[in-house]
């Protein structure tokens, strides 16, 4: 394992490109191209603000609403859509694992990390929003968000690897985690704040859901005023995130000779 | 172990490989609950059944030579290759591969179809473990050996299938292996494509670098290798010189195809003959030849009781070489004498296309008198058809056509010719040559 996690380094370049790839190859023939990376998270952050703005107005009184829900769903996102496509990325890339020799574990890792560029590619737009409604966070806060990033990726790629190898075995999960994350976005303090009056009964779930802690983060650096509360959470969510990888990637390792028979 | 493994190096080693696939058909929602629920999970992935595609195979391959792997399809040649390409694990014993391997054994899998031919060629590359720089250096003679300059540019789903492969093959030739392995891709482009193909690979044996090819040209094991391997039913049934194993090998094969189409021929007899002809499928009633499909029928006075396709010394066959000495015998049965009867045999191809038929009535012999048991010969000088699968019909009829008893296309017999020219009837001929023109002729290609 320790092996094979070692190589992985010197597949970064291979890495590098199929990122590039997929990038390219994911909005060739449309018109606009690149700016989709831009006008996906728009277009999500009018229906949501529209929606629990006007529909189902929200109980506490959050101003500005829209710019409170980019700093969720923006990393929820990049979270939900690396989910989705790593879990089918060795069925999808079957004719790889099949017919050349091609370190399985690169699929999943790339359905994350070009989830993350759109991710990075949105940032600018969220940047614009807090200079529009003059919500310039902390410096000190500025230095936390890398981090945060960070432990997201670690995070999330450990989740990936995980469903990747498992959904070879069961396609039904495919089938599953779009269902598992719709329940999961609305059970994560992300349209709403976690201290919402009424929601006192549910905290300790909260607590025990790892993307919790991550939104709460980005809410707290880029959206409220004060200090970063959340920090010591994150920062052990960091710590169990990079262990929750290497289980992760023991597991896929270990199931990784049947992968060319099964997909 | 291989004969030539003491005096040199082994590129490739397999020691005593089984590789047993499992399969795992079976599995439904139920099971993936019971995973979760019960943890069963490790039980649960245990496979539903196993096929065992090679069993205790052991070879070796030094390094600078070239291999052929022959045998029929699955008998686990692909399975090897995939073993040394380390694509799979074997089961157990032990594969061991010396120097960089590159298999053109998918060519262009990688490929993303959305994305150019440029962009395609520097991604395959680095998959197969170059590095950005080294696609660079080579980018120029990988386009021009893919032919593609003008296309380039263009994503590859626009590619035809033979660009597609042509493009991966340049980029998995020049990846510079020191073992390549090739899995039957000689037919991935027009002729000149090939022999450019097969360039490469003598170059690469001259530059001392190991070849392990995977084909059903025998020829091409024939010229190109220094050994050849035969694997049979996932073992290893011979390996040493070409010619030798690859006679063997073909003896193997025609054995087999005769004990097929004797086992198709005695169904075909068991069938008893109905009345009437049966119903021509509709699609081929625009074909004239095809008058009717294949079946058995009369109004059985006088009926066949057996059919034999005998070589020359009168042993039954199913596959006779170009220009063989054929005799057909039919063996009738007539339990009331009849005066008015005819012999018929036909010969058609594969795809029904009469060759040539004829009766006792066509060629002026006048029936007497049929009764009890009595055998008809058919002697064939020599068969010249080009090879290929031919049907045979026979018949015992009425001086004006009613059958008796009618075989069509019941009885099958293969021709096998070391020239593969095409058409149905070889006639006997010689070229010759004069004035200003010089050919030689070529060695052997089988």
């Amino acid at each position: 394992m320790w092996h094979n996690l070692a190589r992985l380094v010197r597949y970064r370049g291979l890495i590098q490109s199929l990122v590039a790839r997929e990038l390219k190859a994911r909005y060739r023939g449309s018109v606009l191209g690149f700016f989709w990376s831009f006008i996906n998270p728009l277009i999500l952050l009018t229906i949501y603000s529209v929606v629990f703005a006007t529909f189902l107005p929200n109980r506490s009184v959050i101003e500005p609403y829209a710019l409170f829900l980019f700093c969720g769903i923006l990393p929820w996102t990049w979270f939900s859509a690396s989910l989705n496509e790593a879990s089918t990325s060795l069925v999808a890339g079957a004719n790889l694992i099949r017919k050349v020799m091609f370190p399985a574990e690169v699929l999943p890792l790339v359905s994350v990390l070009s989830n993350m560029v759109h991710f990075l590619l949105g940032l600018p737009i969220l940047a614009g929003f807090l200079l529009y409604f003059e919500h310039t966070p902390d410096l000190a806060d500025l230095f936390w968000f890398p981090v945060v990033v960070v432990i997201q990726l670690v995070f999330t790629a450990g989740l990936a690897l995980l469903l990747a190898a498992l959904t070879t075995f069961f396609r039904d999960i495919r089938d599953l985690l779009s269902h598992i994350l719709t329940f999961w976005f609305f059970a994560t303090p992300i349209i709403y704040p976690w201290n919402q009056p009424g929601l006192e009964p549910y905290q300790t779930w909260f607590k025990w859901n790892p993307f919790t802690h991550l939104a709460v983060s980005y809410q707290e650096l880029l959206f409220f005023d004060g200090p970063f509360g959340q920090l010591r959470w994150v920062l052990l969510l960091g710590a169990l995130s990079i262990v929750w990888f290497l289980i992760a990637y023991w597991v896929f390792d270990r199931l990784r000779d049947s992968y060319a028979e099964v997909v | 172990m291989s004969a030539t493994s003491g005096r040199a190096t082994p590129a490739i080693e397999l020691a005593g490989v089984t590789k047993i696939y499992r399969r795992y058909d079976r599995r439904h929602f139920s099971t993936l609950k019971s995973a979760l629920l019960q943890r069963s999970l490790a039980r649960d992935l245990r496979p539903d059944e196993t096929f065992t595609a090679l069993s205790d195979v052991s070879f070796s391959v030094p390094v600078g030579s070239t291999v052929g792997v022959i045998g029929r399809n699955g008998s686990g040649k692909s399975t090897a290759l995939k073993l040394v390409a380390g694509i799979t694990k074997p089961t157990s014993g032990t594969v061991a591969v010396r120097g960089r391997v590159s298999a053109l054994i998918e060519l262009g899998a990688g490929f993303h179809p959305e994305i150019s031919g440029r962009e395609n060629v520097y991604i395959n590359g680095i998959m197969l473990g170059l590095t950005k720089r080294q696609v660079e250096e080579r980018f120029d003679a990988i386009v021009d050996f893919a032919e593609l300059r003008d296309f380039i540019e263009e994503p590859v789903k626009t590619y035809s299938s033979g660009m597609y492969m042509r493009l991966g093959f340049a980029v998995a030739i020049h990846v510079d292996p020191d073992v390549l392995l090739v899995d039957e891709v000689l037919a991935v482009g027009d002729e000149a494509f090939t022999h450019k193909c097969l360039d490469k690979f003598a170059e690469f044996k001259r530059r001392g670098r190991t070849t392990l090819l995977v084909t059903h040209t025998l020829g091409l094991v024939e010229r190109f290798c220094d050994e050849a391997i035969w694997l049979d039913a996932g073992r290893k049934r011979a390996e040493g010189l070409p010619k030798r194993v690859i006679d063997a090998y073909v003896g193997d094969v025609q054995k087999q195809e005769e004990r097929f189409l004797a086992a198709a021929d005695s169904t075909a007899r068991q069938e008893p003959p109905a009345p009437e002809p049966p119903p021509v499928p509709a699609a081929s009633g625009s074909v004239e030849t095809s008058k009717s499909a294949e079946g058995r029928w009369g109004s059985g006075p006088v009926q066949i009781v057996d059919v034999a396709i005998l070589n020359r010394d009168g042993q039954p066959v199913h596959v006779c070489q170009y220009g063989d000495a054929l005799t057909i015998r039919i063996a009738v049965r007539t339990p009331k004498p009849v005066e008015d009867f005819a012999f018929g045999i036909a010969i058609s191809g594969a795809d029904g296309q009469l060759v040539f038929g004829t009766n006792t009535e066509i060629e002026r012999l006048e029936a007497v008198s049929l009764s009890g048991d009595a055998e008809v010969r058919v002697e064939i000088d020599a068969i010249d058809l080009v090879e290929g699968t031919y049907k045979l019909d026979v018949a015992v009829h009425t001086r004006d056509g009613a059958p008796y008893d009618y075989h069509r296309l019941l009885h099958t017999f293969r021709v096998k010719s070391a020239i593969k020219d095409v058409g149905l009837y070889r006639p006997r001929h010689r070229w010759v040559f004069s004035g200003g023109v010089t050919i030689h002729a070529r060695p052997d290609d089988r």
